[in-house]
């Protein structure tokens, strides 16, 4: 890696830390419903759809039915994107009359943009029309991450509240979080990247005439592209920012009308984490102690940090395939060197492996590179950050409540080792909570391992596989990982649009979301029930670096560490293979 | 008690001998099940046994050798695991032994109309029911626990305290209660029994050292949830390996899947079975701790909690203080030497025999050495303390030398027709500021001065205050004193808080007020008048020497009546945590470094490449996954010392605590097993095993 790289990666995440701290707190007042020149622009939409749905912002709910309001809104929700991708070719604005979908690819379309995982078995621009995309994928863009928004809520107000009953209201919770961050944000960003040349229009596919003629396989010449446009930027907008993933394009921000410039590319990036960045912050505003914002801060950003230099030291090596063939992989002014397969030119080295490592800390998935060209680690990095369930920053309110499930656990066994009942933020942590989190943090990785156990063990499973050998291995568990963890981004290289796929990393895509939000709204309330306990000199301390130390050993020993065989066979064996074949 | 439970080596020999036996028998699967982590560990030893069967029947995947080393491994390390529990029940079951020993058969002497008039009945011991009357003589054993309802004796209570000296216990008062099995030494009781035979101290007490009613803590709880938790995706994740190794070796088209026993093997490395073997001992051997303290916890959830203790209130007398006033200034009144105050003050006080006198007859000896004289010699009348009059004294040659309380005295000069001089009055409210009490001597009508008795605050004790502050926890003074008195001492003694004029309605309210701020209070007392606020406390510490309600209300009890102990009796509370804390994080550590031993191992026939992840250079796959199992069941045996001493504890503040003990037990876990694996599997090459 040469030093502009480093440059680069250096200056995201400083702007990323200077723009995600100056979010936190207006954040976190605009959630929790505080008036401000946006209320005053918005607010009659927020009434309005108070009474469309009949709700009352001000009713207090229970855990339980906070958690059924939860999983009702979400069921409601995958059952109407399922029926409209279903019969979409029925429906107007579907200008290159594109067909319904396959019921095994409208389950897993509409159960991966439910979960806020975005995981694309569609083929993107050629399966989704116009309608689909803005009626049913925008839509739940938006409502995913706010109802990842408002479970984080709800855990926070666990925290805060002393001897309560209820965690506020689901519904108002849910408003709030589309209307004042999510749709301001995602309105600034679409208009960012229109000026960078990103496309917004309602009009059908353009034929272009190419400027060199080409051959298709037959022999014939081809003299014309089919170039899809679409509402383009206001869907990778709220993509990016929600932690979604789902590009309007199949090749996601590779395309360049997704992604046209290194501007493009840097905004883009920065938009994939700074939501959940920021709400690190809001949490250190909501339990009025700031420092406790950056300590969880700190933890994601280390575990982010040691993945990204890994995926970037490795991309920077030269793709031993390509040895012996003449191409210069050598860094050099004017060559980013390493391993640029599957790499855009216009955002190199540098802008490939940090937006992969971005992509997978925060459950994104959106992706701008093919991973499955990346060098054995590179992927292995991205995988890693995966596995313990997407905490280093993760989905927008999900990560931070997943991160949280983790600072349990830590605060469980260190709370013990300094002699006290474990407390956090002067909430005791007891058998309840320690059950509903170690409940919380080990369904994902049950369900991607199971889930990989029978993909490699079926027929149907080693079907969809084209590389044979660690690499094919590493395909199918990347998928599983991807879905039980509401990541979304692909391996590619795996033929994931078949029944078998569709339905069982479906099937992952829920457990890995509903499994984690019931235990951490279970915890919300039996928090919110407690006494707050004054901390003194004798209470454990959760600030300081040798917790984030702690918080982010935990992180890898209990969340990771299960995968060490299953990497083993995959991106390590890989790894070594190409090491050894290269001496 | 304290003769037998007093400093017991770690490893008695015959404890040793009974512990190895007992360990055999807790092999059956059933008492397993009681500590899922083990309950796995066996059934998987078990599995293994049946693979070592099919090996030699010549059907097995693996060599029977191999096979049965790794069976042998596995059942070691649940034996190991019941070695330690039985070794610190053992120690407990030693000292029930002791105390069965002073429990014989008593006949009791019945009183069936409940008073001396009728004559006793003889009764045995055992059929005594609660509420029912018995005479107790000299020379008699005490039948049961009760409350003396009439009578005073003197009391043997070493079967229960291990101190010899006698105690007085009468009627009435706080005194007044009795324990089963204790023995009369003078004069003779009427006891009202309290407790139906089979529910006496001395039969919780044995039951409570037998760890034969122990229930999970707290804590103890949730640490098991997390360890089943981990243990349930360990289970996943070798259940897994399966088929992902299956699917390697198709694709490499070399190697075979990984076999069982390798799997077996895996999976006991990876769930946390130090800590899940040595967590019931922890327990018990905590509440040994407690026992060799002199101090019996009614429930684990008590000992648990002294841990989690934010705020200590003790009683200033006693705790605080010195028992006892001691005279410190003579200040005499105008026109009166301070050596004929001093002589005055001596002769008033030569037949008091309190603390109080004696020091000031040894204050006048050491200041103006005026030697003690003999009270006969003179001819001197004692005139001795009353509650009517509030004085004491002596009247020798016409002379009435008295001293007492300022106001007493006045009364007294005043109707002789003397008056209390203005200097004087001041000195005495100069004293009470000081948080001393003044007494004023008289000669007739004419005061000669004050002398000044004060609080002797122990020594250490404002050290112990300091490091329980560091430690997190407030001290408040709980006393009867004035307020201006309190503060003096409280400034002294170097407490946080003090309540002055308490009473049992103040002490109560205070209680509640910290419980409702979410602070957890412990507290000491003896008296009845001490029941509502024990019974309120989170920790309450009852003395032995106390009454039965004060018993009954605290759940804990101090056998040496020591109202320090309560400093001690926390620390071992949160020593109990940190050991199960630091045996975790140590526990789960260890996985790191079994990854690395054993992943390459079992990959090797599949992807040779793997290799290079076998950083400890070891010397065949088999030994690989041998030295892994065998580290694993020997770390529980060198840690067993740990988790009956418990890990060390020494008072600081949290994040001091916790950065030390993530150094020694978190790296200490990443690191040891590298060594230690390393080492085994050095020897196994050595004795040429594999």
């Amino acid at each position: 890696m040469n030093a502009n790289g480093v440059l680069q990666i250096a200056l995201y995440l400083v702007v990323l830390t200077a723009c995600s701290r100056m979010l936190g707190r207006p954040i976190a007042r605009a959630l929790d419903g505080e008036r401000s020149w946006l209320t005053r622009a918005l607010g009659p939409l927020e009434r309005l759809v108070y009474r469309l749905a009949g709700a009352d912002p001000a009713r207090e709910m229970t855990w339980m039915e906070y958690a059924l309001a939860f999983l009702l809104f979400n069921a409601a929700g995958t059952i109407a994107l399922y029926a409209l991708l279903r019969v979409q070719g029925f429906l107007p604005l579907n200008p290159d009359l594109l067909p319904g979908l396959s019921p095994h690819l409208a389950f897993n379309t509409a159960t991966s943009f439910a979960t806020n995982t975005n995981w694309q078995s569609y083929g993107g621009e050629t399966t989704i029309s116009a309608l689909g995309a803005m009626l049913g994928l925008t839509v739940q863009n938006f409502v995913s991450a706010a109802a990842g928004i408002a479970v984080l809520l709800a855990l926070v107000r666990g925290i805060v509240r002393r001897s309560a009953g209820t965690i506020g209201n689901f519904w108002a919770d849910l408003v709030r979080g589309s209307l004042y961050v999510l749709l301001p944000l995602s309105l600034l960003l679409a208009v960012a990247l229109v000026s960078q040349g990103v496309v917004q229009t309602l009009a059908g596919s353009l034929d272009v005439p190419l400027l060199q003629p080409a051959a298709d396989a037959q022999g014939q010449p081809v003299v014309s592209q089919r170039l899809a446009l679409g509402p383009v930027a206001s869907q990778i907008a709220i993509k990016q920012l929600g932690t979604n993933g789902g590009g309007y394009y199949n090749v996601n921000s590779a395309h360049p009308f997704e992604n046209p410039t290194p501007l493009s590319n840097f905004l883009e990036l920065l938009a994939i984490l700074l939501i959940p960045a920021a709400l690190c912050f809001s949490f250190g505003h909501w339990v009025k102690e700031v420092r406790q914002g950056w300590a969880l801060y700190a933890a994601m950003l280390v575990l982010l940090g040691l993945f990204l230099a890994l995926a970037a030291w490795s991309e920077a090596q030269p793709n031993p395939g390509l040895a012996g063939l003449g191409v210069d992989e050598a860094a050099a002014a004017g060559n980013p060197g390493g391993n640029m397969e599957g790499k855009e030119v216009r955002f190199g080295i540098a802008g490939s492996a940090t937006w992969a490592a971005a992509t997978t800390a925060a459950s994104n998935g959106s992706v701008n590179s093919m991973h499955d060209s990346f060098n054995p680690l590179g992927g292995l990095a991205a995988m890693t950050l995966m596995a313990p369930g997407e905490v280093a920053f993760g989905g927008v309110g999900s990560g931070l409540y997943g991160m949280l499930l983790f600072v349990i656990v830590t605060v469980f066994i260190s709370g013990l080792m300094v002699g006290r009942t474990p407390e956090y933020l002067g909430k005791k942590i007891e058998s309840y909570e320690t059950k509903m989190a170690a409940l919380g943090i080990l369904v994902s990785p049950i369900a991607a391992l199971v889930g990989t156990a029978v993909a490699v063990s079926t027929a149907a499973g080693a079907a969809g596989v084209a590389n044979p050998g660690p690499h094919g291995f590493s395909e199918i568990l990347y998928a599983f990982l991807s879905a039980a963890n509401n990541n979304g981004s692909a391996f590619a290289g795996l033929s994931a649009n078949a029944p078998f796929y569709d339905t069982a990393l479906g099937l992952c895509m829920l457990f890995g979301r509903y499994f984690i939000v019931v235990p951490v709204l279970a915890i919300a309330g039996s928090l919110a029930a407690k006494k707050f306990v004054p901390p003194s000199t004798g209470t454990l301390p959760t600030h300081t670096p040798l917790f984030v130390t702690l918080l982010v050993g935990v992180v890898l020993i209990v969340g990771a560490l299960n995968f060490v065989p299953a990497f083993a066979l995959g991106p390590i064996v890989e790894q070594l293979q190409l090491v050894s074949a290269g001496h | 008690m304290r003769a037998t439970g007093k400093a017991r080596p770690l490893f008695d020999p015959p404890l040793l001998w009974r512990a190895l036996r007992d360990a055999l028998v807790r092999l059956n699967p059933a008492y397993q099940l009681r500590n899922p982590v083990m309950f796995v560990t066996e059934v998987v030893a078990l599995v293994t046994l049946l693979l070592f069967a099919l090996a030699v029947l010549g059907r097995g995947e693996a060599s029977a050798g191999f096979t049965f080393a790794v069976s042998a491994g596995l059942w070691l390390t649940v034996y190991f695991a019941n070695i330690a529990e039985a070794l610190a029940e053992g120690r407990g079951k030693a000292q029930a032994e002791s105390l069965r020993a002073s429990r014989r058969e008593v006949v009791a002497k019945l009183l069936p109309a409940g008073d001396r008039r009728a004559a006793p009945q003889p009764v045995p011991g055992t059929a005594l029911r609660a509420g029912q009357v018995v005479l107790v003589e000299a020379g008699d054993t005490i039948p049961g626990d009760g409350e003396i309802v009439e009578g005073i004796a003197s009391v043997n209570e070493s079967a229960i305290t291990g101190e010899s000296a006698p105690v007085i216990r009468e009627s009435g008062g706080d005194r007044s209660s009795v324990t089963g099995g204790t023995r009369v030494l003078s004069d003779w009781i009427v006891v009202r029994i309290t407790a139906n035979a089979g529910e006496t101290f001395l039969d919780r007490m044995i039951a409570l050292v037998e760890g034969a009613r122990r229930r999970k803590t707290p804590n103890e709880i949730a640490l098991h949830i997390l360890l089943v938790a981990l243990t349930l995706v360990f289970l996943v994740v070798v259940a897994t390996l399966r088929p992902f190794s299956a699917y390697a070796a198709t694709v490499a088209g070399q190697g075979v899947p990984v076999t069982l026993t390798a799997l077996a093997a895996l999976l006991v490395c990876l769930i946390p079975t130090t800590i899940g073997g040595l967590l019931s001992a922890i327990g018990i051997a905590g509440m040994d701790r407690m026992i060799q303290a002199n101090v019996i916890a009614t429930s684990g959830r008590a000992v648990e909690a002294a841990g989690d203790v934010d705020v200590l209130l003790l009683d200033k007398t006693g705790t605080i203080t010195l028992g006892n006033r001691q005279a410190a200034a003579f200040l005499p009144a105008a026109g009166v030497s301070p050596r004929e105050l001093a002589d005055a003050a001596q002769l008033a006080s030569l037949s008091d025999e309190t603390p109080e006198g004696r020091s000031i007859v040894v204050l006048a000896k050491e200041r103006y050495a005026l030697r003690e004289r003999e009270v006969h010699a003179l001819g001197a009348q004692f005139v001795p303390f009353s509650a009517q009059s509030r004085m004491s004294g002596v009247d020798l040659d016409g002379r009435s030398i008295r001293k007492g309380a300022a106001d007493a005295v006045e009364a007294w000069v005043r109707e002789q027709g003397g008056i209390l001089p203005p200097e004087v009055r001041s000195a005495v409210e100069l004293v009470a500021q000081r948080g001393a009490t003044p007494l004023v001597v008289a000669d007739g009508a004419r005061v000669l001065g004050v002398i000044e008795l004060k609080d002797i605050v122990k020594g250490g004790i404002k050290e112990r205050f300091a490091e329980l502050r560091r430690m997190g926890i407030r001290t408040v003074m709980i006393t009867g004193d004035n307020p201006l008195t309190a503060a003096a001492i409280a400034a002294e003694a170097g407490v946080d808080d003090f309540l002055a004029q308490a009473t049992p309605e103040t002490k109560l309210r205070l209680i509640r007020d910290q419980q409702a701020g979410g602070r957890l209070v412990a507290m000491t007392g003896d008296g009845t008048n001490d029941a509502p606020a024990l019974a309120q406390a989170d920790v309450a510490v009852a003395m032995n020497s106390g009454t039965q309600a004060a018993k009954e209300a605290g759940n804990l009890v101090d056998l040496d009546s020591n109202p320090t102990k309560l400093i001690e009796i926390v620390e071992i509370g949160k020593q109990i945590l940190i050991t199960r804390g630091a045996l975790t994080t140590f526990s789960i550590a260890n996985d790191v470094a079994k990854y690395f031993a054993i992943i390459p191992a079992v990959f090797a026939g599949t992807w040779p490449a793997l290799g290079a992840l076998d950083v400890m250079r070891l010397a065949t796959p088999e030994s690989a996954i041998l030295s892994a199992v065998i580290f694993n069941a020997l770390i529980i045996v060198a840690l067993v010392p740990l988790a009956l001493r418990g890990v060390r504890f020494r008072p600081m503040a949290a994040g001091a605590l916790l950065r030390r003990n993530v150094l020694i037990y978190g790296l200490g876990g990443l690191v040891v097993p590298f060594l230690g694996i390393k080492a085994i599997d050095l020897l196994l090459v050595a004795l040429h095993l594999v």
